[in-house]
């Protein structure tokens, strides 16, 4: 493959684990809740999709991963809107209790030495017509489908926002939920709602990762990604296409280092490992003061 | 020596990290700084101490185990000050720019080990040992307990005494009480003195480093920290970020660890399972306080810079 091909491919290949827990991200902040637990949603859907996918096949692994980081969500949920935990620390909580778990889980089942086990992983199908577009067919249409599922789902997570009466309810419950509440929205249903939705996508993210990338599991192979999604939302200003748009150039931000490798630049390796965690700091900065949170974002008013 | 004071000596050594990160974090929290970058701030730390007692140490006295202690500090300041530059210039939240800092902290330190500061046989991915003369001393005999335990409780008592006596430690409550209230009120320049918390935060969680290199490894490699700098969050968390009661919080969780690295040993039970302990006395640590109407960190979080 072409150095740009290798670019591209790699690019969609950072981008749709990050796509997919930035846009359930996206889903949960616009009720008015950050979820730093996404991390553990991700590493939970890893850890689920491995097994459910060991034992029946990809699709089931997809199904196992979402209902994994749905599980995680849930505990989110429990706590900051039945008890009205902070939101941040139960957040960090979820997430290190996430990779506790998984870690734990996965010893016991696999062994301690965690031998490396590897699932078959999903194919990819060449899209007729569509895959044979020069230069950015194959890296784009030549995928595992659950790339596709992202393709769809954008636009649907789009129009669902804009276009109907729950997406309005939503956006009403982030912006400013007293008022949301006094319009009649029970915006602690909205809420749990919307947290759900980023658990179910964030574990489908972890899914990604495993099912249609590596074949395995390793231990904190989340590896901060729920925090850098996190990030891409604040970079796609909290609206689907933007965050998309965000998670593409942040992804091509990190496949810099396929061309940089392929020009033999002599840079250290741990350079290019830490190039996203640098990206995400630089993007942050560069938008300063150029975005606005939704209003209610993290405030865990009191509302019933 | 008995196997029960070497385990309980490694309860405590395994401590004192878990006490200065504790403080680090329980110090920012208390000004409603979200640092959860004490562990990038501790890896910083440890490098930097290591590459002082490396280099400078063979032809140094006792006081270079100063020097390397402060040039852990002063690198896990940096550290944080990079995370306060981020909030204060770009209103980069630092809850996503410390997390992201420790990741680029473990990526230095794998470049360090590998490169500039590796072994002189460059087989390993680690520094060579520091010199003896670098090394804090035992404090209790037929264990590894070190000086650094000194360091941690005196660190602790003396941010109790800034915290509780101090000018600057009551405008540290006031702001993490209410920064809008304190900011209005005329007497806090809540910018200024959250920067100012980052670097104290940092240099505290920087010395942890250095303390854990200079009394414990001896050396740098990666994996020096098992996750101190996250077991710190619910170390100081537990303590109500209190510093004196961040001492006693440090013990049980280093009690917990090497319980629980134990158990690995003779059960075969993952130590991982120490983290879930930790993950969930955080989350019914919060919902205690939540449910007996008091937010433990600032109730209102809306950016008063």
């Amino acid at each position: 493959m072409s150095t740009l091909g290798t670019f591209l491919e790699g690019t969609i290949r950072t981008a749709t684990p990050l796509a997919f827990a930035a846009l359930g991200e996206t889903v949960t902040e616009r009720a008015g809740v950050i979820n730093i637990g996404l991390e553990g949603a991700i590493i939970a859907g890893a850890f689920g999709g491995f097994v459910a996918a060991g034992i029946a096949g990809t699709w089931v692994g997809f199904a196992g991963a979402g209902v994994a980081g749905v599980l995680i969500a849930l505990v989110f949920a429990v706590f900051t809107i039945r008890l009205r935990a902070d939101q941040i620390i139960s957040g960090t909580a979820i997430s290190l209790l996430s990779l506790g778990l998984t870690a734990t889980l996965y010893r016991k089942a696999y062994g301690a030495t965690g031998a490396a086990l590897s699932i078959p992983t999903m194919e990819a199908v060449a899209l007729p017509w569509l895959s044979s577009t020069p230069v950015i067919g194959s890296a784009l249409f030549v995928q595992p489908p659950i790339t596709y599922l992202l393709y769809v789902l954008v636009p649907a997570v789009w129009w669902w926002m804009f276009r109907t009466h729950a997406g309005l309810a939503l956006r009403a419950t982030g912006e400013d939920s007293r008022a949301a509440s006094a319009a009649g929205i029970s915006v602690r249903r909205v809420q749990f709602l919307a947290i759900i939705f980023g658990g179910l996508l964030g574990g489908i993210a972890g899914g990604v990762l495993v099912i249609a990338q590596s074949g395995s599991f390793a231990e904190g192979m989340s590896s901060g990604r729920g925090f850098i999604a996190i990030a891409v939302v604040v970079l796609g200003r909290w609206h689907p296409l933007g965050v998309i748009a965000a998670a593409l150039v942040f992804a091509a931000g990190s496949a810099l280092q396929y061309l940089f490798q392929a020009m033999g630049w002599p840079v250290p390796y741990q350079a290019f490992l830490a190039l996203p965690y640098v990206l995400t700091l630089l993007g942050l900065a560069g938008i300063a003061g150029k975005t606005t949170a939704p209003g209610a974002l993290g405030k865990g008013q009191n509302l019933s | 020596m008995s196997p029960e004071l070497a385990l309980a000596g490694d309860a405590l050594v395994r401590a004192i990290p878990l006490i200065l990160t504790g403080l680090a974090v329980a110090l920012s929290f208390r000004a409603g700084v979200f640092n959860l970058g004490a562990e990038g701030q501790l890896l910083v730390g440890a490098a930097a101490a290591a590459a002082v007692s490396i280099r400078i140490g063979p032809h140094a006295g006792r006081s270079i185990i100063v020097f390397a202690l402060l040039a852990g500090a002063a690198a896990g300041a940096l550290w944080g000050v990079i995370a306060a530059e981020l909030r204060r210039r770009f209103h980069v939240l630092e809850i996503i720019s410390t997390i992201m800092l420790n990741f680029i902290a473990i990526h230095l330190v794998s470049f360090l080990v590998r490169g500039p500061l590796q072994e002189p046989t460059h087989i390993y991915p680690q520094t060579e040992s520091i010199p003896e003369v670098a090394r804090l001393p035992i404090i209790l005999p037929g264990t590894r307990l070190h000086a650094g335990a000194i360091v941690a409780v005196a660190t602790a008592g003396v941010l109790y005494w800034i915290l509780k006596h101090s000018a600057v430690g009551f405008r540290i409550r006031s702001v993490g009480a209410g920064p809008r209230a304190a900011k209005s009120a005329g007497m806090v320049n809540v910018g200024r003195l959250s920067w100012g918390v980052f670097l104290w935060s940092g240099a505290i969680a920087g010395l942890a480093g250095a303390v854990e290199v200079n009394g414990v490894t001896f050396a740098l490699y990666e994996n020096i920290s098992p996750g101190y700098g996250y077991t710190a969050i619910a170390v100081a968390l537990i303590a109500g970020l209190s510093p004196l009661w961040v001492v006693a919080s440090g013990i049980f969780f280093g009690a917990l660890e090497t319980g629980a690295l134990a158990l690995q040993r003779d059960f075969a039970i993952p130590s991982s399972i120490a983290g879930i302990a930790e993950a969930v006395l955080i989350l019914v640590t919060v919902a205690v306080a939540s449910i007996r109407g008091r937010s433990m960190i600032f109730a209102d979080r809306s950016n008063p810079a």
